[in-house]
């Protein structure tokens, strides 16, 4: 039975990849990026495009610089070499045709903040002034949370609100402005597995419909496995790209590591095993303490593909 | 007998004596009331979403230290307490990005502002119930041209907060968003622990340093607790802390202890009904959740 008729369509395409249609618009284009702090070279020689409507999955170990490629991208931190185009023109900061989901905190219990009002502020929170009620202000927050199924709970505490609750906000807000390309830096962390599913899904419904790019940065792959059309790789100052079948396999990480990895499939997940520690290298991205992937610092488990199934 | 006089005692918190000719007498203490519970109640509610409860009392340590040197150095208490409030807010805002440093940077500022302020007032030749005003309180020092300038500086602190409402909202309750999407998070807090520092100055002086979270904390504070709505919030905080103020210096008028204790037991009494009202709530399994057919 279908309950939404726009998610009918994702959901048969998960079966088969989306065919690619050769020459779709580019959105954001990397040449010979390179980002460095000091001595510590993240990664160099970046090239890739991202297209629009194309979710390509960015993995790599802690430290291996994914969310400082979303800072560079949002214009928060500027490339060491190379250059980066978003439509065509440099990359800006606070470009309002990029939309951006971190990860799901919990809010503080603070702040006066309604699921609606964490919404309105991605339609005009950089604007100055009171937030004046307004009839088209109002239309098009409701449009928004209809549109992640968020309805019912638009008038209630954020603070209050279930951490997939609060991604499915996340979501709403960031399609406020009609963004070109999604910028995700781990959506799911410290979800639960249905809520990693609802909020993997609900980004993947909506770059379909919206024909968005998405860059997805996270350390578990399974959850978004049947959705992404690339994976990005960011492993040991380089980096591979390809499809999740070109990439993740045994002898094409072994070499990007420098060290035997092993890749193994097994009932349609994907675990990495024996990647060495990355360190401690810092490169501005959060503190994962409550990484539910168990990716810590023991330099066996998997980055790709948490333990849990 | 060493026992209090109970009645000499009730005379001594309550006097309603010559009530009237009080009232007018004191008529500038309460516009500074009134005054102050808006700008008070206003910036509160940024105070709690910012989680900075810790920094207003750092701020009015600081600005305790500025208006006895103001005095002892005869610059003046309102001079002397703007440049203490709005050196500590600066120093809190460019060193205490993160909330951990920012913690130990108020608490090491903070003693040293008592004991610096300690120091001045024990120097200053003058009358002590000024000195114990700067701490507690005082209700008869509001003359015309401190009035004027506290409703001076009010105006620039509620005219200020106006104008950034929005981005520091954004800022203040989803950091990393509100960067992502081009808002000045750096900036904005600088703005803003400058119009906080401004705030602090003048709440120092009517209900004095050591109290000054009982209008800069405690009104905000009693608002979340029975709405989360960031129009409603505003408006009952700041209806809180004039009800607190107004009401506090008008049960002073003929009494003779400091105002503060009215204040702050009013203010904390609506903190109090505000939580019973919340917990009733709950209670009731109210969520404002609406059911989907």
């Amino acid at each position: 039975m279908k309950i939404f008729g726009a998610k009918s369509a994702p959901a048969d395409a998960e079966a088969v990849p989306p065919p690619r249609n050769a020459p779709r618009h580019v959105v954001l284009r990397v040449r010979g990026g390179a980002l460095q702090f000091g001595d510590r070279r993240l990664w160099h020689d970046l090239d890739f495009d991202v297209r629009s409507g194309e979710f390509i999955a960015v993995l790599g170990a802690n430290g291996s610089g994914k969310s400082s490629l979303l800072k560079v991208i949002l214009g928060q931190q500027q490339l060491s070499a190379g250059t980066m185009t978003f439509e065509g023109s440099p990359v800006t900061r606070g470009n309002r045709r990029i939309g951006y989901i971190p990860q799901q905190k919990l809010a503080d219990e603070g702040a006066p903040l309604r699921g609606r009002d964490l919404v309105a502020l991605g339609v005009d929170g950089h604007r100055f002034g009171l937030p004046l009620p307004r009839a088209a202000r109002r239309r098009e927050v409701d449009d928004l949370l209809a549109s992640v199924g968020a309805s019912e709970y638009a008038n209630v505490a954020v603070s209050t609100l279930s951490g997939g609750e609060q991604q499915r906000l996340r979501v709403g807000q960031s399609l406020a402005g009609n963004p070109r390309l999604l910028l995700c830096d781990e959506p799911l962390l410290s979800l639960d597995l249905a809520h990693q599913r609802a909020v993997s899904e609900l980004i993947d419904t909506h770059r379909r419909q919206r024909d968005l790019g998405v860059l997805f940065v996270t350390h578990d792959i399974n959850p978004i496995l049947d959705m992404v059309d690339r994976v990005l790789y960011l492993a040991g100052g380089s980096f591979r790209i390809g499809t999740p079948d070109e990439v993740l396999r045994s002898e094409v990480l072994s070499e990007l590591y420098g060290s035997p990895v092993d890749v193994i499939r097994t009932r349609g997940r994907v675990i990495v095993v024996g990647v060495p520690d990355a360190g401690h290298g810092h490169d501005g991205h959060h503190h994962h303490d409550d990484d539910p992937g168990g990716n810590g610092n023991t330099g066996s488990t998997a980055p790709v593909g948490g333990p849990r199934s | 007998m060493n026992g209090i006089d109970w009645s000499d005692l009730w005379s001594q918190i309550f006097n309603f004596s010559d009530y009237g000719d009080l009232v007018v007498l004191l008529q500038n203490s309460i516009i500074a009331g009134a005054v102050l519970g808006i700008v008070g109640g206003l910036i509160g509610v940024f105070v709690m979403s910012r989680d900075m409860a810790f920094a207003v009392h750092g701020i009015s340590e600081l600005s305790f230290a500025g208006a006895s040197a103001g005095l002892l150095f005869g610059v003046g208490v309102v001079e002397g307490s703007l440049i203490g409030s709005i050196v500590a807010a600066l120093i809190i805002g460019l060193l205490g990005a993160k909330s951990r440093d920012r913690n130990s940077i108020i608490a090491v500022l903070m003693p040293f502002g008592l004991g610096l302020g300690i120091l001045c007032l024990a120097l200053y030749p003058g009358r002590s119930a000024n000195k114990f005003g700067l701490l507690t309180g005082q209700i008869v020092a509001v003359d015309d041209p401190r009035l004027n300038s506290l409703i001076a500086i009010s105006i620039v602190v509620v005219v200020g907060l106006l104008v950034i409402w929005r981005p520091l909202t954004f800022a203040s309750v989803d950091a990393d968003v509100a960067a992502a999407r081009g808002v000045s998070v750096q900036a904005l807090s600088i703005v803003f622990m400058l119009l906080l520092g401004l705030a602090v100055a003048v709440s120092v002086q009517v209900v004095g340093s050591l109290l000054v979270l009982s209008i800069l904390v405690t009104p905000a504070a009693a608002a979340l607790r029975v709405s989360s709505s960031p129009i409603v919030v505003p408006l009952l905080s700041m209806l809180f802390a004039v009800l607190s103020l107004v009401g506090g210096i008008m049960l002073a008028l003929g009494g003779s202890v400091p105002i503060s204790p009215y204040v702050t037991t009013i203010s904390f009494a609506i903190y109090v009904i505000c939580r019973i009202i919340a917990a009733s709530r709950v209670r009731r399994g109210v969520s404002g959740r609406k059911a989907m057919a």
